[in-house]
């Protein structure tokens, strides 16, 4: 007998199969595949910091680039020299991000003013190359209260400069520092990699800059790509991996003293 | 040409090894929005112990916070409005809330408790309004002011004219009810301020899971002090104009106001004892455990904690916030006087410890090897340095006494008639 509740079971019943199947049709996307195709990109990073001499040549063609205000102590790019001395102790510093080169022995402190280490005291020297880590799971993403930044299918994090409401929030979800505000455009800004570049085939402005090839970027999509190859087959490290955020630039010859 | 301002510059003194682009991002008014939201909550909390719980003693206070949580509910967005970069874009958060982010849910949290808290002032004043309404529509000459008086009580009853005694149960238990889902929401609206704060990974002194519910302590702590130190104000005045002369609202003598507020003060202000213990104890265990389980952030926030904020932590929050008060409120005898000192003590205690929150989390480097100093413009040279200088701190402080006053006008915290 067709009873009220009955009709209602079975008619769940009976469509719950066809509707199982049923999927949401996008017109755009039929028509027009080609648009809809997800590049088989994901750029990036590799610093070989053996080979950066502390210069800061990348630093100042990001700065001429990108046209973050040159006499400003804010960049997207930056170059850290850290120093170890006989008896144990770490200095590190970067004043103006190294935009004109680590061209004085004196280590900058700051509001402490500055610091000699001999150069019989030092045991170990080097620089690190610093920039945006365009991480896989981007704390800087997840906290941006109105989406106006976000990672594009090459995995780079950008910012919408006509969307954001310059909150900071995404300032202080960022464990590398890596971003700040634009001084100009009063919202938050940071490295793209130089995605306007990459989008018409060219590399980084840091990249074409650095005269030793300690920068390098890449698609890891791409197992032919020198990148990649170096990734899969030296031994490499990220920086900070403890946050979960699965950065994105490797770095060759890093030490345990690196921040 | 003057070279361009980097925000964030002109208050920071970075000392040792920092990253070049970090500086005090979140200032003064990011102290304030976490303080302005605690008072909202906790007033709002303190009405509904009466209202929900059915502590009598508290009626006089209860409708005095329901009020003056209102009047404090404008004021909260404020300071986030102060600090944004781009004000004017400040509807993004609810035209493309990113859910993801603690802060997108602010819109919808906001308004729900707006327009409870909103629900339940009606209810509570309904019988007043229609009362007033009536009378000054029966009167024959009205002058310019009762004519406006007239209009928004009138506008306000929303029709409702029915104040029956049936109705006015009706009314009451809807108070009841609002008052109930308020406690959680309130709570919430808080707790979210906490969340905001304690979910923050990259940053070591912030990301604790306590973190909401230390917020939402320490907010019943600071709305219930405010709530009483206001509350006596009130009626300090109270007593001055029933001394001068017969006032037409007030039907009480000076002497029974005094009774009725050293009664309404000592039962409050063990709700604040109570409170105080729940929000030490938070926070005391949050730092024991940081100290014991000592892990790599741990040096640094040693140095901060022990050594740079020393007085911030343990002289002015802990010892002048915390002990202090608390030692007031405990001896026998409590009056009017040293009531006012202790609420005073424990407003700045929980101001205090926002600001260890806030600007203590940011006082030390993301390289665990350096540190920011915060130096707070007092004397505003542009737009920046008043918006987040003391100045700016002062304008959002001031706001809810404006607001009070004017929603005083409408609904009259002390009528002596029996309403709820």
């Amino acid at each position: 007998m067709i009873t009220r509740r009955n009709l209602i079971k079975t008619g769940i019943a009976g469509l719950a199969l066809p509707l199982a199947s049923a999927k949401i049709i996008n017109a755009a996307e039929t028509l027009f595949p080609e648009r809809f195709e997800k590049p088989n990109i994901r750029w990036v990073f590799l610093v070989d910091t053996r080979k950066c001499v502390g210069c800061g040549l990348c630093v100042k063609a990001c700065k001429h680039e990108n046209e973050v205000p040159y006499d400003t102590n804010i960049t997207r790019t930056w170059v850290e020299r850290y120093i170890l001395t006989k008896d144990g102790q770490v200095f590190a510093d970067s004043p103006k991000g190294a935009r004109d080169g680590f061209i004085d022995k004196k280590i900058n402190l700051g509001e402490k003013g500055s610091r000699n280490v001999k150069d019989e005291d030092i045991q170990k020297a080097f620089f690190v190359p610093k920039l945006c880590n365009q991480c896989e799971s981007p704390p800087c993403v997840q906290v941006c209260p109105v989406g106006a930044t976000y990672k594009t299918e090459e995995g780079i994090v950008l910012v919408d400069r006509d969307w954001c409401i310059g909150c900071a929030y995404c300032i202080m979800a960022c464990p590398y520092g890596a971003r700040f505000f634009h001084p100009v455009h009063k919202v938050a800004e940071k490295c793209t990699f130089c995605y306007h570049r990459l989008k018409k085939g060219m590399k980084t402005a840091c990249v074409e800059a650095c005269p030793f090839g300690a920068r390098m970027i890449g698609n890891i999509k791409d197992p032919d790509d020198p990148v990649t190859k170096i990734i899969m087959m030296e031994r490499i490290a990220v920086l900070k991996d403890e946050y979960g955020t699965s950065p994105q630039v490797y770095y060759l010859g890093i030490s345990k003293e690196v921040r | 040409m003057t070279p361009l301002e980097v925000h964030g510059e002109v208050w920071t003194l970075k000392e040792l090894f920092t990253y070049p682009n970090e500086y005090i991002y979140w200032t003064l008014q990011i102290v304030m929005y976490p303080f302005m939201t605690g008072l909202v909550a906790g007033a709002f909390v303190l009405s509904s112990l009466y209202h929900v719980f059915g502590i009598k003693q508290l009626k006089d206070m209860a409708r005095f916070a329901l009020v003056f949580s209102f009047a404090l509910l404008p004021v909260a967005p404020m300071p986030l409005l102060f600090h944004l970069q781009q004000p004017l874009r400040n509807h993004h958060v609810f035209m493309t809330p990113h859910f993801t982010s603690a802060i997108a849910a602010f819109g919808l949290v906001f308004a729900t408790y707006g327009a409870l808290v909103a629900y339940e002032i009606w209810f509570v004043y309904r019988e007043h309004l229609v009362k007033t309404a009536l009378s000054l529509r029966n009167k024959a000459d009205k002058t310019m002011s009762e004519k406006i008086q007239y209009a928004i009580n009138n506008l306000l009853t929303f029709g409702a004219y029915d104040i029956s005694e049936e109705a006015i149960k009706r009314d009451e238990k809807a108070v009841k009810i609002l008052a109930g889902i308020g406690i959680p929401i309130a709570c919430f609206l808080h707790g979210y301020a906490g969340f905001i704060f304690g979910s923050v990974k990259a940053n070591a002194l912030w990301m604790t899971p306590l973190m909401p519910v230390i917020f939402i302590m320490s907010a019943v702590v600071s709305g219930v002090a405010l709530c009483m130190l206001t509350y006596i104000v009130t009626m300090e005045l109270r007593k001055i104009f029933a001394a001068r002369k017969k006032s037409a609202r007030s039907y009480l003598s000076p002497d029974e106001i005094k009774s009725a507020e050293i009664n309404e003060i000592r039962l409050t202000s063990k709700y604040l004892i109570l409170f105080m213990i729940f929000a030490i104890s938070l926070e005391l265990l949050d730092l024991i455990f940081r100290g014991y389980t000592a892990v790599k952030s741990w040096d640094i926030l040693r140095s901060v904690i022990y050594g740079k904020d020393f007085v911030n932590i343990f002289i002015m929050q802990y010892l002048v916030g915390n002990l202090l008060p608390f030692a007031m409120f405990l001896l026998p005898g409590l009056t009017i006087r040293r009531t006012v000192i202790g609420t005073l003590l424990v407003l700045f205690g929980v101001f205090m410890m926002r600001w260890n929150v806030v600007i203590g989390g940011q006082s030390f480097s993301l390289t665990f090897a350096g540190y920011m100093h915060y130096v707070l413009p007092v004397i505003p040279h542009n737009i920046e340095t008043y918006k987040e200088g003391v100045l700016g701190g002062l304008t959002v402080m001031a706001t809810p006494y404006v607001l009070f006053w004017m929603l005083n006008k409408i609904f009259p915290i002390f009528i002596s008639e029996g309403s709820h």
